[in-house]
């Protein structure tokens, strides 16, 4: 898994490049016809690839677009400067109007109502009155050194991807291996060797260790794929960043993230008689980690709604939560503070129910006790 | 010292009492019995002797240390239900577990070795535990319950699915390991190697002890005062004897209360019969278990 999940990234990066060889988006020639019914809409018909042609009446232009001389045509009624619509005919069955017949038709309209009005120029300019350039500043109004935008994101996103998955494949590791002790047995000669606690210590940083170095591999082997990958991506490299504090964030959130799950992971190993039981037990705690990953472009889109904030201090979606929304937005001090205070005393709640679970289920074999004994057993154990 | 002293201990799952103010002792260079029926606290009683659980109550002492972290080294236990890492080689496998038990890697694998050496076992040290037969790995995790030297050595079930060939080594081991002085403790339902083996026994039932003490005494309290007898020539009436039992080769007369097997001697030799056998009898323990627990259940 350490070695894959590079590989299949080099996968990627070159299916990518076959696809956009191969699938470069073909530019067709258009015809669209029109039916001017109000007038003065003779000028500007070449609208890049497509040529607006014009009918008389709305008889002709059907009978065009039945023959296939015009793929479709739209129809300028009387009052349309009142009311603005404008009526399209198509045998197409499609959704909408595509984007570009759309701008087409657009810039069309704009530039007949306008011709003569204003200076050629300005027509452009109300045709694309918008090109965004943001600049963050200090509070001292100087350029800030982090400025922002996709490239500000690449790094948090992708690393939130790979902590969920190194979480994930670490809690089975240990999963299967608590599983596989259990159903040979040898759990008895372990216990009567160690201490539970030491049992669980030992899992936990043990595996811990093998995640941790399965992540140093995929960081490691990250700015080479970025190079690799720059070829595609092109320029938009050099406006990679890395949020501010993200490094210390990065790990503290990792650590704190991968003990919870582990610990979450080894009390149901302890449970459940199986490897295999375990696996889909688990995967009710998971779930959580994985919710800000499919929601990462409402993320993007609305970085300050209350719901992340919950998110982002709930602990079993903090970790990816937090590290997404660094590169989206500034955090606030007191909801890390929180996120981080909630996770650490999720950590010591979990670890000292497990070292309990763990005394009492590790040697109990076959069925799975339900939620309503193992809470019971809690209590009086 | 006793090497193990076991007092008043009490253990209970959900409300049910497993173990029920259970007390013994095992000396030092002794193998001690423990028998009792499925389901009678046995395995309960040896997982807090091996320091795997805690007793709710009462105490368990090894070399007249209380149970901790400090005296699990010198506990050894082999379980009833066996299995090691399917993919490790043997001797990798039993260094791990040497290992967990303090022992550093270079005297675990010289250990490994000469234990490996006197099983027979050399010859597969590099093979994977998944290669090996069951008889096989037990062997194995026989050798991973005593090399680390340890006082208390727990058995449970060990001769099960082993060969009469393996079987031997193992007694014969087991009796080394007396001789050295480590207290053997041997749980199985096969009462004839309890008799073979074992000086003294503890049986539970329902998590109390039932029987508990040296295995000659145990059975002399439970003969039922009647005689085996292998002879020549005509028996006829005998005075004093109530019944007759024929079996197999031999003859069993039962006394009355008043009479002793010395007395039945005497007047079987005034008769002029010629004794091949005359033997007080005891019952096979077998038969004392019987006894005991079909009590219990009536």
């Amino acid at each position: 898994m350490t070695l894959i999940v590079p590989l299949i990234a080099i996968l990627l990066i070159g299916v990518f490049q076959l696809v956009s060889g191969i699938a470069r988006p073909t530019v067709e020639a258009m015809t669209i016809g029109y039916v001017d019914e109000l007038g003065g809409f003779q000028q500007y018909t070449n609208q890049g690839n497509i040529t607006l042609v014009r009918f008389d009446t709305p008889d002709d232009a059907t009978d065009a677009l039945v023959n296939g001389d015009i793929s479709e045509y739209f129809v300028i009624p009387p009052d349309y400067i009142s009311a603005g619509v404008i009526n399209r005919y198509t045998l197409e069955k499609q959704l909408a109007a595509s984007p570009a017949t759309t701008a087409a038709i657009n810039n069309f309209l704009t530039s007949n109502l306008l011709a003569g009005k204003v200076p050629e120029a300005t027509v452009a300019r109300i045709e694309a009155p918008l090109n965004l350039v943001s600049t963050r500043l200090t509070e001292t109004g100087a350029v800030a050194p982090e400025q922002g935008g996709y490239g500000n994101f690449i790094i948090p996103f992708v690393f939130g991807i790979l902590l969920a998955l190194s979480i994930i494949f670490s809690s089975t590791y240990l999963l299967q291996g608590l599983g596989e002790e259990k159903e040979n047995r040898l759990i008895e000669i372990l216990l009567s060797s160690v201490s539970a606690r030491q049992l669980l210590t030992g899992k936990v940083l043990g595996i811990g260790a093998a995640g941790l170095a399965q992540v140093a591999v995929w960081a490691i082997s990250a700015p080479l794929l970025l190079n690799l990958a720059s070829s595609s991506i092109g320029g938009f490299i050099s406006t990679i960043q890395l949020p501010a504090n993200f490094i210390v964030l990065a790990v503290v959130y990792f650590i704190l993230g991968y003990l919870l799950f582990a610990v979450i992971s080894a009390s149901v190993g302890a449970v459940s008689s199986g490897s295999r039981e375990g696996q889909q037990l688990v995967g009710i705690f998971t779930l959580p980690l994985l919710i800000p990953l499919w929601f990462t472009s409402l993320i993007m889109l609305l970085p300050d709604n209350p719901i992340w904030v919950f998110f982002a201090i709930f602990p079993l979606s903090a970790p990816v939560e937090v590290i997404i929304r660094l590169g989206v937005s500034a955090i606030p001090a007191w909801q890390l503070v929180a996120s981080i205070a909630v996770l650490v005393l999720s950590i010591i709640g979990t670890m000292l129910l497990t070292t309990r679970i763990f005394r009492t289920y590790l040697l109990m074999y076959g069925k799975r006790p339900g939620i309503g004994e193992v809470l019971r057993n809690l209590r009086s154990g | 010292m006793q090497a193990v002293e076991v007092s008043h201990i009490v253990k209970s799952f959900v409300d049910k009492v497993v173990v029920n103010d259970l007390s013994f002792s095992v000396a030092q260079g002794e193998i001690f019995g423990l028998i009792g029926p499925n389901g009678a606290g046995k395995t309960t009683t040896i997982r807090m002797m091996m320091d795997i659980i805690k007793p709710d109550s009462g105490d368990v002492t090894v070399l007249g240390d209380k149970l901790s972290e400090a005296t699990k080294n010198k506990l050894g236990y082999l379980p009833e239900e066996r299995g090691l890492y399917r993919k490790l080689r043997v001797l990798d496998s039993i260094i791990y577990l040497a290992s967990l038990k303090g022992l550093d890697r270079h005297s675990a694998e010289e250990k490994a070795n000469q234990l490996l050496s006197q099983t027979g076992m050399l010859p597969h040290k590099e093979k994977k535990i998944e290669e090996l037969s069951r008889g096989m790995g037990q062997i194995i995790q026989f050798i991973v319950s005593v090399i680390h030297d340890p006082e208390l050595v727990v058995l449970d079930e060990p001769f099960a699915g082993l060969d009469p060939v393996n079987t031997d080594l193992l007694k014969g081991m087991l009796f080394g390991l007396r001789n050295q002085g480590k207290a053997l403790i041997l749980s199985t339902h096969q009462m004839n190697e309890i008799e073979e083996l074992c000086d003294r026994i503890l049986m539970i039932n329902h998590g109390r002890s039932v029987l508990y003490g040296n295995l000659a005494e145990i059975k002399s309290k439970y003969r039922s005062n009647s005689v085996l007898l292998e002879f020549e020539g005509e028996l006829g009436e005998v005075p004093g004897v109530t019944e007759k039992r024929t079996h197999k080769g031999y003859l069993e007369l039962v006394l009355d209360g008043n009479t002793t097997p010395q007395q039945v001697l005497e007047r079987l030799v005034s008769r002029g019969i010629v004794i091949n056998r005359f033997e007080v009898a005891t019952p096979p323990l077998n038969e004392i278990f019987l006894r005991v627990v079909g009590k219990a259940h009536e």
